[in-house]
């Protein structure tokens, strides 16, 4: 396989952020003493009197932000997704979502691909979190491209959105001439009737070279990639359950209240087809490089290889 | 001030602590006794101080009031209609369904309400952020106001605010605390205590001021020198009596989160009506 170019997702949302300060004046970036991390200090570079550091007081800064939507400014507010989505919950409720402002949570370090930090920084329970705020729109882009065209479709809409970005570079494999995004509107990466593997995140490449493996085995996998978790392309993945009869969830998330249970939900009322979800199993991950952590914790190309051979009776 | 002005000024005061007791004891619920306490800083911003109109709820450039004790909502409620936001007669709709007067302010149903408040902690930091956010946009005139609770400030997140408001010295930032000394649980200096207050905000970096919160001529002297201020945000602590005006309530913790019976709501609107008719008579 040739040298795929890999970018992570936090590095898009920073790289995004600093070309959206030119073009609109109504942008204020917010931080939590990580913007290093999450890579708002390339906003801050380029529009420091717009840039404003909160320092270790997440819950301080959602409120901040409502009150600058308020007056007509559009925030980026930023944070590891453990301390925006999780201990910063009951403010985006009540200051973000019950008023629906205008603000936009961009959260880097979601997932256990954070590695070596270990379980403390690790969010996986940041799609349940946000999910079930009304109102919500809740995405997580699965590569460079798509991070990118998500910062620009969240600035553009009226309303909170949570955007889900990673520490890890992952491979970028869309193609930037003839990639659009659409919130709300998944994306069919790959053809196939034999099983569907619905994915989002980091966890799209992985089903994509699952896929690939299944092909060469003569089994066609219909591969949807879920940038958004929130509102769910309801259309698309019906059509991949009737067509397929049979469904793989994969996340970097908990089994718990992400994708896959959003999937169940859907399909258990419109669809029913046999579901597995991959993902993390209501247990907490560790410290490690993070591709260990990946295939420890069975999110791998492999794990929904042999997934799918379970299902497919093989 | 001249007394007129006073007089006029209490007069709205009155007039909003019979919408508080006529609007909770039309729900049968709320909270009267914190509503009381802040009906004279109320009618002082909305009568005297703060840029507003009724007319254009939303226009850019008005000054901002951010209740942080969200639980006060039926003096904000009772002040906002007093003003002209809607009809004094729909405050008899709070609670009930199908009525834009929640039990907690929502900014989105209710015209004049600059935040959706009630979970405590939570509007003072948006009041900072409308604060920073005017003079993001060069609205120099703009000025965001916040009243406290003395048990709200037990939340962390308004430490943090406070920390925020001083870090980015948020001149244009005047936040009000209704020290009354009463929480649910008790007296705040057995639940929690928070005091010293002034020490500690004079600490955070706060010009701090103390004074009698039912007095027009100390709160406007306070709010003056709040205008004064340059490069740090003010601080008035307003010195209340929890359920000020209704001689039952006063001082009674019970009367936090519990609406009057009508033998009490009779009471209280005799009391009320009596000041009301006592201060017309004064104005001549």
């Amino acid at each position: 396989m040739a040298e795929v170019k890999k970018i992570a997702t936090r590095d898009s949302y920073g790289a995004t952020l600093r070309e959206l300060a030119a073009e609109h004046p109504e942008l204020v970036v917010l931080d939590a003493d990580l913007s290093a991390a999450t890579r708002t200090s390339m906003f801050q570079a380029v529009a420091p009197e717009r840039f404003f550091d909160c320092g270790i007081a997440e819950a301080n800064m959602i409120g901040v932000a409502a009150g600058l939507s308020t007056m007509g400014l559009t925030p980026f507010v930023s944070s590891f997704a453990m301390f925006a989505a999780a201990r910063a919950y009951e403010q985006i409720l009540n200051s973000i979502a019950y008023p629906h402002l205008n603000v936009k949570i961009g959260a880097s370090h979601g997932g256990i691909s954070v590695g070596e930090d270990g379980a403390s920084h690790q969010c996986c329970e940041d799609f349940a979190l946000m999910r079930s705020l009304p109102g919500m729109t809740v995405i997580c882009p699965s590569d460079d491209i798509e991070a990118r065209a998500a910062v620009r479709a969240a600035y553009e809409m009226e309303g909170p959105v949570y955007l889900r970005f990673g520490r890890l570079a992952v491979p970028v494999f869309h193609d930037p001439d003839h990639y659009t995004f659409t919130i709300g509107k998944g994306e069919k990466v790959t053809e196939g009737n034999d099983i569907a593997i619905i994915a989002t995140g980091l966890e799209v490449n992985e089903a994509r070279i699952a896929a690939e493996h299944l092909a060469a085995q003569g089994i066609g996998a219909r591969v949807l990639n879920i940038h958004t978790i929130k509102p769910l392309d309801e259309d698309l993945i019906l059509d991949a359950a009737r067509d397929c009869r049979m469904v793989i969830t994969c996340e970097e998330h908990s089994v718990i209240g992400g994708l896959g249970e959003a999937v169940c939900s859907l399909l258990s009322e419109k669809m029913p087809v046999p579901v597995r979800r991959i993902g993390v199993q209501d247990r907490f991950a560790c410290s490690a490089p993070a591709w260990d952590l990946i295939h420890a914790f069975g999110l791998d190309a492999a794990t929904i290889e042999k997934t799918a051979h379970e299902m497919l009776g093989y | 001030m001249t007394n007129a002005e006073k007089l006029a000024l209490q007069k709205h005061a009155c007039r909003i602590r019979i919408g508080v007791i006529e609007s909770t004891h039309s729900a049968k619920c709320g909270h009267p006794g914190g509503s009381l306490s802040i009906a004279e800083v109320l009618s002082f911003l909305y009568f005297r101080e703060m840029r507003v109109d009724p007319a254009h709820p939303d226009w850019p450039e008005r000054d901002r009031l951010v209740l942080s004790k969200g639980h006060a909502a039926p003096a904000l409620y009772a002040a906002l209609a007093e003003r002209g936001f809607f009809p004094t007669e729909e405050l008899l709709t709070l609670r009930q369904m199908g009525s834009r007067l929640q039990g907690h302010p929502n900014m989105n149903t209710v015209p004049g309400v600059d935040m959706s408040t009630g979970s405590l902690g939570q509007g003072i930091s948006a009041a900072c952020g409308m604060a920073l956010g005017a003079k993001v946009k060069g609205l120099d005139d703009v000025r965001v106001y916040a009243i406290v609770g003395d048990g709200e400030i037990e939340e962390g997140e308004c430490w943090e605010a406070f920390m925020f408001a001083s870090h980015y010295k948020l001149d244009n930032l005047c936040v009000f605390l209704d020290l009354n000394h009463l929480q649910i649980d008790g007296s705040i200096e057995q639940v929690m205590n928070s005091a010293p207050q002034d020490k500690k905000l004079e600490a955070f970096g706060f010009k701090v001021l103390s004074i009698d919160g039912h007095d027009y001529d100390q709160i406007e002297a306070a709010v003056e020198a709040f205008h004064a201020e340059k490069g740090r945000p003010t601080f008035i602590i307003l010195n209340t009596t929890k359920g000020k005006g209704v001689s039952y309530m006063e001082n009674a913790v019970d009367w936090h989160g519990k609406a009057p019976g009508d033998a009490d709501y009779a009471t209280a609107m005799d009391e009320l009506k009596a000041a009301l008719a006592q201060l017309e008579k004064e104005e001549g």
